[in-house]
């Protein structure tokens, strides 16, 4: 029993060292890693085109980690290092566009259709409270034949409109 | 006012129709360069068959060039060479290679098999150049005018039609744009 356990905790391990990608760059700390892992995943692979260049396998990719870590090591921030990237390869390799003039319909497409939404419903409120407030208004006509039934002169409206 | 009112979703249907139609047929793998308009990126780097020659972004100086972006490794490379042994002998276009990723060994050996259409061709075995131009898979073919400046950029094979449609026009354009 031991064995068989020994031999299972084994190949588990054995699965664990294989699934541990080997890293080949050098950190000084955690929170720099943390900062490449998430630039890596944020910038697109022009050649696999719906893969991070963290994820992808294209030489490509791997020269785009390579200059990511480079600039990162040199100090660059984070957009600098971003900005550059979408210089050589355009707009493109952002998975977050940018904010701007040409992009802004695509950020504020969802706004717009909310409030329009929104707009919508307020009409629809409004309109039906006017009309509640305004009541369906009787014309004299229609205020004078309301009195003559109510005062029971009227028999046969009575019988038919009540 | 309530009748016009029923035709919306129609007019949106219609509006959303048009503007998915228009993407039908449209090769998402083909990007625009980012470097068009913008001068060729500064490089200095060997030439491919006389290591002590060294070129830079001044190649580029003085006429119309397509520069080709290839490699040994890459089978549409091989594909795209002999149109390009044709445009070099027959249509008077300056082409300068840029050999990507490649040992000179193999790019000279693939000269002596297929001949060599370059005026002349820059040596970039890091691919720094290439990831300067932002290439991303070769063959990419660079259309650039007399300053210097990348005006086009074609990814993949260039044959007859690209060239007839695409890069030609767009040569006799600068061409005669400058003179």
């Amino acid at each position: 029993m031991n064995r068989l356990l020994l031999m299972l905790l084994t190949i588990f391990y054995l699965g664990v060292v294989h699934a541990e990608v080997p890293d080949i760059y050098d950190f000084k700390d955690p929170k720099q890693e943390a900062r490449y892992q998430e630039l890596t995943a944020e910038l697109r692979c022009p050649k696999c085109q719906n893969q991070n260049i963290a994820d992808s396998d294209a030489p490509i990719a791997a020269d785009m980690r390579d200059e990511v870590y480079r600039m990162m090591k040199s100090g660059a921030g984070n957009e600098e290092i971003v900005d550059s990237l979408v210089a050589r390869f355009g707009e493109f390799v952002r998975f977050k566009p940018a904010f701007n003039a040409r992009t802004f319909l695509l950020w504020a497409t969802p706004a717009i259709a909310v409030l329009i939404g929104l707009l919508a419903v307020a009409a629809v409120i409004i309109r039906a409270r006017r009309r509640d407030r305004e009541g369906a208004p009787l014309s004299d006509e229609e205020r004078a034949r309301a009195a003559r039934i109510l005062s029971g002169q009227d028999g046969r409206d009575r019988r038919t409109d009540i | 006012m309530k009748r016009i009112l029923l035709f919306l979703p129609l007019i949106a249907a219609v509006i959303l129709g048009v503007v998915l139609f228009a993407g039908i047929g449209k090769d998402p793998t083909r990007l625009d360069s980012a470097l068009i308009g913008k001068p060729v990126p500064s490089f200095s780097l060997p030439a491919l068959q006389n290591p002590e020659q060294v070129l830079d972004q001044e190649l580029f100086q003085g006429q119309v060039t397509l520069l080709n972006v290839w490699a040994t490794w890459c089978p549409s490379c091989r594909q795209e060479h002999p149109f390009l042994m044709w445009l070099s002998k027959t249509q008077g276009v300056r082409i300068v290679g840029l050999d990507y990723k490649d040992t000179r060994s193999d790019a000279l050996q693939w000269f002596k098999d297929l001949g060599n259409p370059y005026e002349v061709t820059i040596f970039d075995a890091e691919g720094k150049l290439g990831f300067d131009l932002g290439v991303y898979g070769a063959p990419e073919t660079f259309v650039i005018d007399r300053s210097g400046v990348v005006r086009y950029r074609h990814v993949g094979v260039v044959d007859e039609k690209v060239w007839k449609e695409e890069l030609s026009p767009l040569i006799e354009k600068l061409r005669s744009d400058n003179s």
